[in-house]
């Protein structure tokens, strides 16, 4: 019996949805239902499983490094947000704007991240995300600066839905376009044009001399990141009714990698996974004394890093195949 | 964010004449000095192992609340309490490189962000636990205190004093690499890791070594720059970019490089602070997009094979 990598499983088996993959959705729809009290934390969380999701897609994937991608989700943040406070209140639509407005600024900046390094790109998008926050801290007749974005009203969503004090369309509306979204990141990553990223990632020099055009995948991995940024960004403005200028912080950028890093890397689950632990866990320990939730986030961190490398989702993974192995091999 | 006004020197009026000029010139050069101790040994270890030590101005921190506690608890004197800064941040610097940061030279860039990230925060939450989160004050020896007319331009006697300390360090660094055996060993562990290693120098202590004197140095900057640049726990985080910047843009592994990158960032941020108040930090971003475009491998960095 020969030892099966996850490289030689054909591309058709990779398309299939597996029965943990059914599960795991299902549960997150059942959230409606088991914890109805809880949806508002809920949303959050599918929002910041977006959010990582769009990380993962320039991270995880073609392995761009970056510190600075609050700088997408606060340009989507403030442009749901302001077309909603000028009179645009329909959602919908409105998550398009914000995501063409987030992709702009991501084509834009790609010239700028993609140029240089790793040490270069680090610099470069935590300088643009800093730039963006100086922006939209100085613009504050338009973005109302430090006390943040007051008086967005979203409509009805379709019509139908209005938004409530429970976040129940909040829930609903929130885990639509996440899935959505997921399931076009999902065909992306495992299409050729997916594998191509991973390629890159692997060895830029042996990916270019077998054709793949560099430059032109990471442009356009990096805008289509920046776009997915960008609707998770308007998506928590639309369910908030309000944009703070902590969309565009360094915290926010930090605690992006944190989450997709405890989740695991490259596995497209691993951005959920790891926001939901993130952010119950934040929920707990912030409550007691913010101080204690920034030291253990930090031990956490140098301990995943020493010790936890592909998350947990990543871990498991990796557990799954040893036990296939482990069968294969009686 | 960013550097305080000279006491004396706030804007009062909006002359353009040569003495406010030379003054607010004075002024970036002492906060460039500052910049420069601070980032010296980051440029060297990033210069020597590829290591993105994020958390380096943990190490001024360490300086910076060592001497601030000595002196406003103990009643230590500025002078007395600096080399006890200096030993404070090599001592943890290499407390760090044994502990962790050795197992991740290996690594990629990303793992070793999130390891110094991790530190930040890690220090950040002991910071505000053991000193609070305000500002932290601190008492400057009288022989400092006070200005100086020097032809008619308004010195700070604190600040002459920053610019004399930062041309010494930089000269006893530059005769320390450029004509001591052991400068010569880092050298050629820049600029050859596996070559130097071949011809029997020991990278490792090497580096060491350099790393302690780059964070004792960093601590120095820190305890020195508690009046200039404020200390909160927030420190490490809000210098980090101008930490980084001043290393790529000085290219790293070179002193001199380094030395001008603080010296025009310093200039640069306190001119624009001064002149133009509102744009506030947006200038030095700006500025580092646009060096790190055009120069995406540093303006002094020597071409190497690589």
């Amino acid at each position: 019996m020969s030892l099966l990598k996850r490289s030689d499983h054909p591309l058709a088996r990779r398309e299939r949805w597996k029965l943990g993959e059914i599960v795991f959705w299902v549960a997150i729809a059942a959230v409606y239902f088991v914890f109805p009290k809880s949806l508002v934390l809920a949303s959050q969380i599918l929002i910041a499983g977006l959010f990582a999701l769009s990380l993962d897609l320039i991270l995880g994937y073609a392995g761009i490094v970056t510190l600075g991608h609050a700088a997408y989700f606060g340009v989507g943040a403030y442009a749901a947000g302001l077309l909603a406070k000028h009179g645009w209140t329909e959602p919908v639509s409105g998550l398009f704007i914000a995501a063409l407005a987030s992709a702009l600024v991501g084509w834009l900046s790609s010239f700028l991240v993609l140029r240089g390094g790793d040490l270069a790109r680090l610099m470069t998008t935590l300088g643009i995300a800093a730039l963006l926050y100086e922006l939209a801290n100085r613009a504050s007749p338009i973005t109302g600066g430090v006390d943040g974005l007051q008086g967005v009203e979203i409509a009805k969503v379709l019509g139908v839905f209005g938004f409530d004090l429970y976040g129940r369309t909040a829930f609903g509306y929130t885990l639509v376009v996440v899935f959505a979204l997921f399931v076009v990141a999902r065909a992306w990553v495992n299409s050729p044009y997916g594998l191509s990223l991973r390629a890159i990632r692997e060895n830029p020099v042996r990916a270019r001399a077998v054709g793949v055009p560099l430059h032109r995948r990471l442009v356009t991995v990096y805008i289509v990141s920046a776009a997915f940024a960008g609707v998770a960004g308007a998506l928590l403005t639309q369910t908030t009714q309000f944009v703070a200028l902590d969309v565009l912080s360094f915290q926010r950028s930090a605690n992006l990698l944190i989450m997709l890093i405890i989740g695991g890397t490259a596995t497209l689950y691993g951005g959920f996974v790891g926001a939901a632990i993130f952010m119950l866990v934040q929920n707990q320990l912030a409550s007691i004394n913010p101080t204690y939730w920034l030291f253990y986030l930090g031990l956490l961190l140098i301990v995943i890093t020493l010790f936890l490398r592909r998350g947990v989702v990543g871990g498991l993974l990796i557990a799954r195949e040893r036990w296939f192995l482990k069968r294969a091999a009686r | 964010m960013g550097p305080r006004p000279s006491p004396g020197r706030q804007r009062t009026f909006r002359g353009h004449d040569v003495t406010t000029t030379l003054g607010v010139l004075f002024d970036g050069i002492a906060y460039g000095m500052l910049l420069f101790l601070i980032s010296v040994g980051l440029s060297v270890t990033m210069g020597l192992m590829r290591f993105i030590n994020l958390a380096h101005g943990v190490f001024a921190m360490t300086g910076g609340y060592m001497t601030a506690t000595l002196a406003s608890r103990y009643g230590l004197d500025l002078f007395v309490a600096l080399p006890i800064a200096f030993v404070s941040g090599a001592g943890l610097s290499l407390v760090l490189e044994a502990t962790l940061y050795r197992h991740f030279y290996r690594r990629g860039p990303l793992d070793q962000v999130l390891l110094t990230v991790g530190i930040i925060f890690v220090a950040t939450a002991i910071a505000i636990y053991v000193f609070g989160s305000q500002q932290q004050p601190i008492r400057i020896p009288e022989v400092l205190g006070g200005r100086l007319d020097v032809a008619g331009v308004e010195l700070s006697r604190y600040r002459l004093f920053l610019v004399v300390v930062g041309i010494v360090i930089t000269l006893a660094l530059v005769f320390g690499l450029e004509r001591t055996r052991f400068g010569a060993r880092i050298r050629a562990a820049v600029d050859q890791q596996t070559v130097a290693a071949a011809m029997g120098i020991r990278v490792d202590r090497v580096f060491q070594v350099t790393f302690a004197i780059g964070g004792g140095l960093a601590a120095v900057g820190g305890a020195l720059g508690v009046e200039v640049l404020g200390l909160d726990p927030n420190f490490a985080a809000r210098y980090l970019v101008y930490f980084l910047l001043v290393v790529v843009v000085g290219g790293p592994g070179s002193i001199v490089g380094t030395l001008i990158a603080a010296l025009l960032l310093g200039v640069a941020d306190v001119s624009g602070k001064y002149y133009v108040p509102g744009i506030g930090a947006f200038v030095i971003y700006l500025a580092m997009i646009v060096l790190l475009f055009l120069f995406p491998h540093g303006l002094f960095a020597k071409r190497r094979a690589r």
